[in-house]
């Protein structure tokens, strides 16, 4: 499964997980869901890797209902300039998925058709899942 | 799109009045519905651009429950981690209990006894039971039925007190831990359970006297809320929502947990794909629920109820005042927590409102490096628009009322 454009595929505790790179994301998307049948996007979220670099990970998970499977994609995106291809034009349903990963990490997704704050308020600094983000205190 | 979460002024209301594209010349107006309307069950706020009764637009907002309990896992040692699960989703806490540990024990490696898997899956059957019950009564509520609520708390009274008995709380239960059950069964719990299973069926078909056929149950719910099948799959809705439009999505069948394998039950499912079909599915899920717990119940196995992994679950009290390994092990998991190999996890099980998703990543430390937490109720909001656009706005109740959402496990 897309051997040509992954850059490290593993398999752990019966999981599969496919890396690939952040400009490659979309067609992975895309190959993976007319040609593989993943036809659900179950979610959408990332994992901050603060201090290494590239600082974060973008996380998708996959279904395929009928071949009963789920399958985790990864593209990692630096710290200085997060960014990756919204996934909304291949499943609509990142949509939200992607917002609240903007709203807690602040990678920005782009040709995203709304890309706002979904948890946090509109006027909030900083991205709170970020590791450097402190977990208690408050703001001046 | 004519509406968004900046209207402040009546100024902005009239600028979204010219703009709206659809309808040129026609003159609409934006309710704002929540967020404390009775019928959103939290703090959902809707916007809702109407023309007199149609609605044009529909822009769900939510986040006024968000706690930031992801970033709370993270400072929590995995076996404290278990009591915020049960406060994602106040009416399923069983269920999340259960995927937060069965993933964190995917990480470790452990094998849990069959007398702990049995009993998790019981209780979790009977916390669907305890959330279809509030879903019922509430959503009968808000369209109009008032009495089926006082008949559906009745019975989950009876399934808190169960909660209670086993766990010692009614709701903030916790009583899953990673390792098996956080205590032994209590006694006479086989008499308390088989009392409720006696009655319980008659009592479902109580609730479908009062609503199965009767007129304004039907006229309010048939043909309302149809949103397809494809769009459903596409926005990530997931659980009673699919089964309605006929798909047999189950995670408990489509990849078992906790044994789920060895009970036998059936997916009910409905091809209307309205409010009424899901209110069906519902009704048979209880049914269903009630026959897995018959089952456990009858063919509980005996043994222990935790693992046996000294270093992660509590040792006995007994032994501690024997045994000095013992003792050092409560120490040592109490003050530091126990470390859980490197490693990523998705764990899924299905909790009474879709698929609750927990996505565990591990550095190596007693504490989680990040917990993700799919709740249903977040994806299954995301249809809002798709599924009221369109609609009559006293529909709305009724097709929100079908999602059956938790704010709680929404915002997280």
């Amino acid at each position: 499964m897309l051997e040509d454009i992954a850059t490290a595929t593993k398999s752990e505790f019966g999981e599969r997980t496919i890396e690939v790179a952040p400009g490659n994301i979309l067609s992975a998307l895309r190959r993976l869901r007319h040609d593989h049948k993943f036809e659900r996007l179950t979610s959408v979220t990332g994992v901050d890797r603060y201090p290494a670099e590239p600082r974060f990970e973008v996380v998708y998970h996959l279904q395929s209902i009928a071949g009963k499977q789920w399958l985790r994609l990864k593209a990692r995106v630096p710290g200085g300039n997060p960014e990756i291809e919204s996934a909304v034009s291949v499943y609509r349903g990142a949509d939200w998925y992607e917002r609240e990963t903007f709203d807690f990490f602040g990678i920005r997704f782009l040709n995203h058709p709304d890309l706002r704050r979904i948890m946090m308020p509109e006027d909030w600094e900083g991205y709170p899942l970020r590791k450097d983000y402190p977990v208690t205190g408050t703001r001046y | 799109m004519a509406i968004d979460i900046g209207i402040t002024s009546e100024t902005d209301l009239e600028r979204d009045h010219e703009r709206h594209e659809s309808r040129p010349g026609v003159r609409t107006m934006v309710l704002n519905m929540g967020p404390q309307h009775p019928s959103t069950h939290g703090v959902l706020r809707l916007l809702l651009e109407l023309d007199g009764e149609i609605i044009l637009k529909a822009a769900p907002d939510i986040g006024y429950l968000h706690t930031g309990i992801e970033k709370e896992f993270e400072v929590k040692t995995y076996q404290q981690g278990v009591t915020l699960t049960d406060r994602i989703d106040y009416l399923a806490p069983l269920s999340n209990n259960l995927v937060y540990c069965l993933a964190a024990e995917k990480l470790l490696g452990l094998e849990i006894p069959p007398q702990a898997q049995w009993t998790r899956v019981m209780l979790a059957e009977f916390t669907r039971l305890n959330s279809h019950l509030v879903w019922l009564g509430t959503h009968a509520i808000d369209i109009g039925a008032m009495s089926v609520f006082l008949y559906c708390f009745r019975e989950r009274e009876d399934i808190l007190r169960i909660f209670e008995m086993f766990s010692g709380q009614r709701m903030m239960t916790s009583y899953f831990r990673i390792g098996g059950l956080a205590l032994p069964h209590p006694r006479g719990w086989q008499k308390r359970v088989r009392d409720f299973t006696d009655i319980f069926s008659s009592r479902v078909d109580e609730y479908e006297e009062l609503l199965t056929t009767n007129r304004i149950w039907t006229g309010r719910t048939k043909g309302v809320g149809f949103i397809s099948l494809e769009d459903m799959l596409d926005l990530g809705v997931t659980g009673p929502m699919l089964r309605a439009a006929g798909l047999a999505i189950d995670v408990r069948k489509d990849a078992p947990y906790s044994s789920y394998e060895k009970f036998d039950f059936e997916v009910p499912t409905r091809t209307e794909n309205d409010v009424f079909a899901r209110y069906q599915v519902r009704i048979e899920e209880m049914r269903q629920s009630l026959r897995i717990i018959k089952q456990a119940l009858e063919g509980m196995p005996s043994g222990s109820h935790q693992a046996d992994a000294p270093g992660i679950v509590l040792p006995d009290r007994e032994k501690m005042k024997t045994q000095m390994e013992a003792l050092i092990y409560h120490f040592k998991i109490v003050t530091e927590g126990f470390r859980v190999p490197e490693g990523e996890v998705y764990q899924a099980i299905e909790s009474p409102r879709g698929e609750v998703g927990c996505y565990m990543v591990s550095d190596g430390t007693q504490k989680p490096y990040r917990v993700h937490w799919r709740g249903p109720s977040f994806g299954n909001l995301q249809c809002t628009s798709k599924m009221v656009e369109g609609t009559l706005i006293a529909d709305v109740i009724a097709s929100l009322g079908s999602m059956d959402f938790v704010l709680g496990d929404t915002d997280r």
